[in-house]
């Protein structure tokens, strides 16, 4: 990736859409913006923009509808979810439907751009709720492991995961497990594939069970 | 604007024979409809299942309500012929069942069955008829003219499908003579009821589904009340505040939060974090004081729970005070909090991003601070560290081990 990734942003909230622009400054090219879902796929798919910044809550399907609907038609375009809710299943569906992140409307500009450029590259962006929603849902022996591959956690992607949760930037995570920031981004991609990919059904039962707000 | 349409199977409006049973499933499950109609011939000679298929789609599956739709035939020659073809249809199904009785070796005599037959269609001509006047309210709703269908004509039909109908009752009764007249009086009164529930039925059925409708709608109209008092209690409360304090940053921080808070709680029905019962609920509720006290904004994770005990009230308190020294020190406005119950192990971080301290320069006035947080860990049996740098932000980190019980 050279240069600043561009960026398509789809929110129903013409005051983000906005705020977002103005917050990104120069750190990103904002390369377009939708209102609805079907607007938000068309001019996707013909902008084909690097990252594109998708809000969870919409009529007509939402984040999700748009990222299935995109990733059919052009698997390299990335998504990062954004919402005002940490509720565990909007969480859940939009990472499971292929979104590389999950931040919220709170987040800074800086945070953000940061968050855009790491997925522009192909990393998984987790919030610290979402970090923590992923330990509780990958916890305890309830659930039948099927697959141990997806269904389980290494003690090393906890130790991230436990990090993440606790506020630390990959940079202050790789310092501490004296990894590199490579080495970190790779486990929660990890983490981000066995959420995509796990059959564990326990996650949407704890989602509704913990009421993550 | 699309809206994704949910797919509902309708009675056809347009391709129909009868009563478009047919043409509505064609429609739904994409088939060509002399298929089905030729199914639905066919079952009707396995012992008459067909029919009563027919009869069951007719009774439950609704007409499309074909407001506004704009791929309809233009009114007049297209949809007159249906209503004679369906007179024809009635005919050829009576004579069917006729037919079919007969083959069956039911016939029960004619004396029997054609008066029975006669209030039959009679019914059937009312029972459409009902379907008709649905159709013409939401023809009338729609803004199209009623024109298609003069109230005269609905007089007549009706008052045929009565005349049939009653013509067929008295016959019934008159070919009985033979039996007892104290039997007769019983089914005179018995007919009574009978014709008039099949005549009025479809007006009752009707009625029940529109109650029905109407309620749902007055349930939807007090929701939208009680959401318009809230927000106006709270929502527009707040941003009347907001306004006037535009001047004072960190009370308007404080304020837009605080309402988040309330309006999560109320949108998410989740118990108001009173701060009882649960380790995860008493700590969000401590950060909660400390974010309306210290305007900052804190957030709250938790992996796991458990109840409260001695140990973890006192875990709660020291986590309150680490909260407060960050938002009164760190000079930021961002405090995260990470609560871990893992088996007998309860971990609490509490992180910012702020100023940071040497620890080893803690001098008297940051005593207090220190009693409060490591020296009550210790006298409940935990344990407290305080990682901090200047430049660098502070965490601390509270252990403890559940009280085995």
């Amino acid at each position: 990736m050279s240069g600043k990734p561009s960026v398509f942003i789809v929110d129903d909230h013409h005051l983000f859409r906005s705020g977002v622009r103005a917050e990104l400054g120069d750190s990103v090219e904002v390369v377009g913006d939708a209102d609805e879902v079907a607007a938000a796929v068309e001019l996707i798919t013909e902008r084909k923009p690097d990252v594109v910044l998708v809000d969870v809550h919409m009529p007509d399907g939402g984040g999700r509808a748009v990222i299935e609907a995109v990733s059919t038609t052009d698997p390299s375009i990335r998504f990062l979810a954004i919402s005002v809710s940490d509720a565990a299943e909007d969480v859940i569906s939009v990472i499971r439907a292929g979104a590389r992140g999950y931040v919220t409307k709170t987040i800074s500009g800086p945070e953000l751009a940061d968050a855009i450029g790491r997925v522009a590259e192909g990393d998984a962006v987790f919030s610290p709720r979402l970090a923590g929603f992923v330990l509780d849902a990958f916890a305890g022996a309830e659930a039948p492991v099927v697959d141990p591959d997806l269904d389980q956690l290494t003690n090393r992607e906890r130790e991230v995961l436990r990090l993440i949760a606790r506020g630390y930037a990959y940079k202050e995570i790789a310092r501490q497990l004296e990894i590199s920031i490579k080495t970190v981004e790779t486990h929660v991609s990890a983490v981000l594939r066995k959420l995509q990919l796990s059959s564990r059904h326990e996650l949407t039962r704890w989602a509704a069970d913990r009421r993550l707000t | 604007m699309s809206r994704t349409e949910q797919r509902r199977l309708y009675r056809s409006t347009d391709d129909r024979i009868l009563a478009g049973v047919c043409g509505g499933l064609a429609e739904h499950l994409d088939i060509d409809v002399r298929a089905i109609r030729v199914a639905f011939v066919v079952l009707a000679f396995v012992g008459g299942t067909g029919l009563i298929l027919y009869a069951a789609f007719w009774a439950i599956v609704p007409q499309r309500p074909d407001v506004g739709a704009p791929a309809r035939p233009v009114r007049g020659g297209h949809r007159r012929r249906p209503d004679r073809n369906d007179l024809i249809a009635l005919c050829l199904l009576a004579g069917g069942v006729v037919l079919l009785v007969r083959q069956l070796g039911l016939w029960l005599g004619g004396a029997f069955v054609w008066p029975l037959l006669a209030a039959a269609v009679g019914v059937a001509i009312i029972w459409r008829q009902a379907d008709e006047s649905q159709r013409a309210r939401w023809a009338a709703s729609a803004r199209a003219p009623l024109t298609e269908r003069p109230a005269r004509v609905v007089a007549i039909r009706v008052a045929a499908g009565v005349v049939l109908v009653g013509v067929g009752i008295v016959w019934l009764l008159a070919t009985q003579d033979g039996l007892g007249a104290a039997t007769r009086g019983l089914l005179a009164v018995l007919a009574a009821v009978v014709g008039l529930g099949l005549i009025t039925g479809p007006w009752w059925w009707r009625l029940a589904r529109d109650l029905a409708d109407e309620r749902r709608a007055r349930v939807r109209a007090q929701e939208r009340a009680e959401l318009a008092a809230h927000l106006h209690d709270s929502v527009l409360q707040t941003l009347a505040l907001i306004q006037a304090k535009a001047g004072q940053p960190r009370e308007v921080q404080r304020l837009a939060r605080a309402q988040e808070r309330e309006l999560r709680t109320w949108l998410f029905a989740r118990p108001q974090a009173d701060g009882d019962g649960t380790l995860a609920r008493a700590v969000e509720a401590a950060a909660a004081e400390v974010e309306d006290l210290h305007a900052t904004s804190i957030d709250v994770v938790a992996v796991g729970d458990a109840p409260l005990d001695d140990r973890l009230t006192a875990v709660v308190a020291a986590a309150r005070e680490a909260m407060v020294n960050a938002s009164k020190f760190a000079g930021v406005e961002r405090v995260q909090v990470f609560v871990e119950v893992d088996g007998e192990r309860v971990t609490v971080f509490v992180r910012d991003r702020g100023v940071g301290f040497d620890p080893a320069m803690v001098d008297a006035d940051r005593r207090g601070v220190s009693e409060s947080i490591v020296g009550r860990m210790r006298r409940h049996g935990g344990s407290a560290v305080v990682r901090s740098s200047p430049g660098d932000g502070t965490e601390v980190e509270l252990n403890m081990t559940r009280a085995s019980s």
